[in-house]
């Protein structure tokens, strides 16, 4: 009896869920991620780790702060390529209530995940959500990008977030793989609140190592003896080859690691890395070191995985970008490419990449201060734009904020006066006006700015919209 | 006569958290606007400071563990400069975290009680971890003028009988969400728990610490404006935000 009370009740609330993300996608209110979700979790509370049950294969789970969209959809293409038919929270909806929607939606009118035995679960988590994700999702292996200040006003200090990681890492069953960054202090001291088996990933080619620390650094601090890190090389914030003079912690040895990266100016990004499982040769549609990250972290959770080098390989070179982190397309005639950046560190990296060719870049930026970006736009005051000085044609300032990103540019010292215009749509507009016909505007938006970009560009004839995307 | 201010950054390394970077770069460009030469020294733990040869000094916020390693230095190695600077007229900007420490002490959520350099006449106190964080956009009432920023802070300062508070409350928290103060000065020292960066988006107090600090040096604060439009628009942005929607925590 109880047994079909349950049935009725998943069976009720995955179609609640599915009727929320038509009715929601409808009303053009969104991609139908987090309403669904929220409607399932009311009709049939614990839904999420009743379907999760019915994966043949289980779940794993990537977090951190920067990079776990695109590393996660890089561990979906492999899991893909490796023959497993995956359920993926591929719009970026990280909370409980985006699983919840991914897992409905995979549903069949019986509320029973159909093909069972040849699923796996890949979820990007958000940081603050992990403790309850990994309780309720019991995944196979956890995935850590990086540990940057990110969204203070929401997540708290950095060591609160790491914090809570400890915790969580440390309920975790013994069987549980942890796929940690090496060269971030960070995520790699996360190592000792781990019960099991540690896959550990990093770059060993210092030829792709910057001058030193940048402004956005954050794990600087030995947390064993307070002593400052000793870098002998730095590949972006505080990513590096590190080591605490005084107790001698120091970067643990990766089992997957980089020992040679190309970037070319024209891309893609080449990756060759040794691990246990052989040698992969990684060809990647991206720009910037922290992407060479990202698919490093997927390739060692592939590894922890037990998937073999052939197909991590092919998994990763049928690689499209994520959900707006970068992207490329023509309009009016320019080429357009926007890259998404909604942090310190994340930022800097794509200057950096930025500044890495010649030519003077024509730049939109556009800051959003909604809950999703951040309220607190102070955050752009520990971002590196002086590097862009030499290096800029047109520079504009759009979204919300836009006179607080204006500003910004202004102390930089790059434009006493740059075009400041807070309606999106105008100021895509006026971007491509002034940038002339076959040249390139990069449009460097926050995360609900991005939302807001892809709408225009739809409405203008030049996107899918996102929940079409395969 | 060719004018130059130096500026002490305290703690650039720990006291770092919010941007606070961007004061910095604010005081430097608005006085190269006026043929000034801000030079800026940082001094970080266990490096000592010169009482006398600084006409401004900047610390910023922090997370609690780092703010715990630096009570410990601005006790033992700079409060006593500091202390002899502020009496001398030194113009101070401490920000959050430092704003604290400057007090009489800081209580965490958690933990021991830091005991602060007791520069400023206040004290804080942490009401413990599960304590509603104050954050959001803030607006404030100064000179007849207003001052905008962002708080975020978890510990609430209260003003003793020496202290006057920096400015008057009108949209967000201030000190301790009660009284309606925000920040604090006593002489030439300011504390305040406006982070946005704060200069950049406040000319007029940017130039008030500038004018002050001239004044000390050269009897003259005297200073040309700027053409300061795009601040003023930032500026009246974050007022138009802060006072229009409630701020949710």
């Amino acid at each position: 009896m109880t047994k079909t009370v349950t049935g009725v009740r998943t069976a009720a609330a995955v179609g609640a869920a599915k009727l929320a993300a038509t009715f929601s996608r409808r009303l053009g209110l969104g991609g139908g991620t987090a309403l669904p979700g929220l409607m399932a979790e009311a009709v049939a509370p614990g839904l999420a780790s009743r379907l999760v049950g019915e994966l043949g294969h289980g779940c794993l789970l990537v977090t951190g702060t920067n990079g776990k969209t695109t590393t996660a959809r890089l561990v979906r293409n492999i899991a893909r390529t490796a023959g497993f038919w995956p359920v993926h929270n591929g719009a970026g909806s990280n909370m409980m209530r985006g699983i919840t929607a991914a897992l409905s939606e995979a549903t069949n009118a019986q509320g029973r995940i159909p093909q069972s035995e040849r699923r796996l679960g890949v979820f990007e988590v958000d940081e603050a959500t992990l403790p309850e994700a990994a309780e309720a999702l019991a995944p196979r292996v956890i995935a850590f990008t990086n540990l940057f200040r990110d969204q203070l006003d929401r997540y708290g200090e950095v060591d609160s977030v790491a914090a809570l990681w400890r915790e969580a890492l440390g309920s975790l069953p013994p069987a549980v793989a942890v796929v940690l960054n090496a060269d971030d202090p960070g995520v790699a001291g996360l190592a000792d609140a781990c019960r099991g088996p540690i896959v550990f990933y990093g770059v060993a080619d210092t030829a792709c190592a910057v001058g030193g620390l940048e402004h956005a650094a954050d794990a600087r601090w030995c947390p064993t003896c307070g002593q400052e890190y000793v870098y002998s090389a730095v590949f972006y914030g505080h990513v590096g080859h590190w080591a605490c003079p005084a107790c001698g912690r120091s970067r643990p040895t990766a089992q997957v690691e980089a020992v040679r990266v190309e970037q070319p100016a024209a891309g893609p990004l080449g990756v060759m890395a040794t691990t246990p499982v052989g040698r992969l040769e990684l060809s990647l549609p991206l720009i910037g070191v922290y992407n060479v990250y990202n698919a490093l972290a997927a390739a060692a959770t592939a590894v922890a995985l037990g998937v073999e080098a052939a197909i991590i390989q092919g998994g990763v070179a049928s690689f499209t970008a994520a959900f707006g982190r970068q992207e490329r397309f023509e309009v009016r005639g320019r080429d357009v490419q926007t890259i998404l950046a909604k942090n310190p560190a994340g930022l800097n990296q794509v200057l950096r990449a930025l500044v890495a060719e010649p030519e003077p870049k024509n730049l939109l930026f556009l800051l959003n201060d909604d809950i999703a970006d951040g309220r607190d736009v102070s955050w752009i005051w520990d971002v590196d734009f002086e590097m862009l000085a030499g290096h800029t044609g047109l520079l504009l300032a759009s979204g919300r904020r836009a006179a607080d990103m204006a500003l910004r540019l202004k102390y930089a010292g790059l434009d006493p006066d740059p075009v400041l215009e807070c309606n999106v749509e105008r100021a895509l507009a006026r971007a491509l006006t002034l940038t002339r016909a076959g040249g390139t505007l990069y449009v460097v938006p926050t995360y609900t700015a991005m939302l807001q970009v892809r709408r225009v560009l739809a409405r203008w004839g030049h996107r899918p919209q996102f929940w079409e995307e395969t | 006569m060719e004018l130059g201010l130096r500026l002490a950054h305290l703690y650039p390394k720990q006291m770092n958290l919010y941007g606070d970077r961007g004061n910095i770069l604010c005081l430097r460009r608005r006085c190269a606007a006026r043929g000034i030469e801000l030079a800026v020294d940082e001094l970080e733990i266990g490096e000592p400071l010169d009482a006398t040869a600084y006409d401004l000094v900047f610390i910023g916020g922090a997370q609690d563990r780092e703010q715990r390693r630096v009570a410990v230095d601005l006790l033992t190695a700079k409060g006593d400069a500091l202390r002899q600077a502020v009496a001398g007229g030194v113009v101070v900007l401490a920000v959050c975290g430092g704003y604290q420490l400057l007090g009489r002490y800081y209580r965490p959520a958690e933990g021991e009680d830091l005991p602060g350099l007791g520069i400023f006449d206040a004290w804080t106190e942490h009401p413990g971890p599960t304590a509603k964080r104050f954050i959001g956009n803030v607006v404030v009432r100064w000179q007849g003028a207003t001052l905008v920023g962002f708080e975020n802070h978890g510990g609430r300062t209260f003003l003793g009988p020496a202290a006057r508070p920096l400015a008057r409350v009108i949209a967000g928290y201030g000190n301790n969400g009660r009284d309606g103060t925000e920040g604090v000065v006593q002489a030439n020292a300011f504390g305040t728990y406006l982070h946005g960066s704060l200069l950049p988006k406040n000319p007029r107090f940017a130039d008030h610490l500038i004018a002050l600090a001239l004044a000390r040096k050269y009897g003259d604060g005297g200073l040309p404006p700027l053409d300061d439009a795009l601040e003023e628009q930032a500026h009246a942005e974050a007022v138009r935000l802060a006072v229009r929607k409630p701020i949710f925590v």
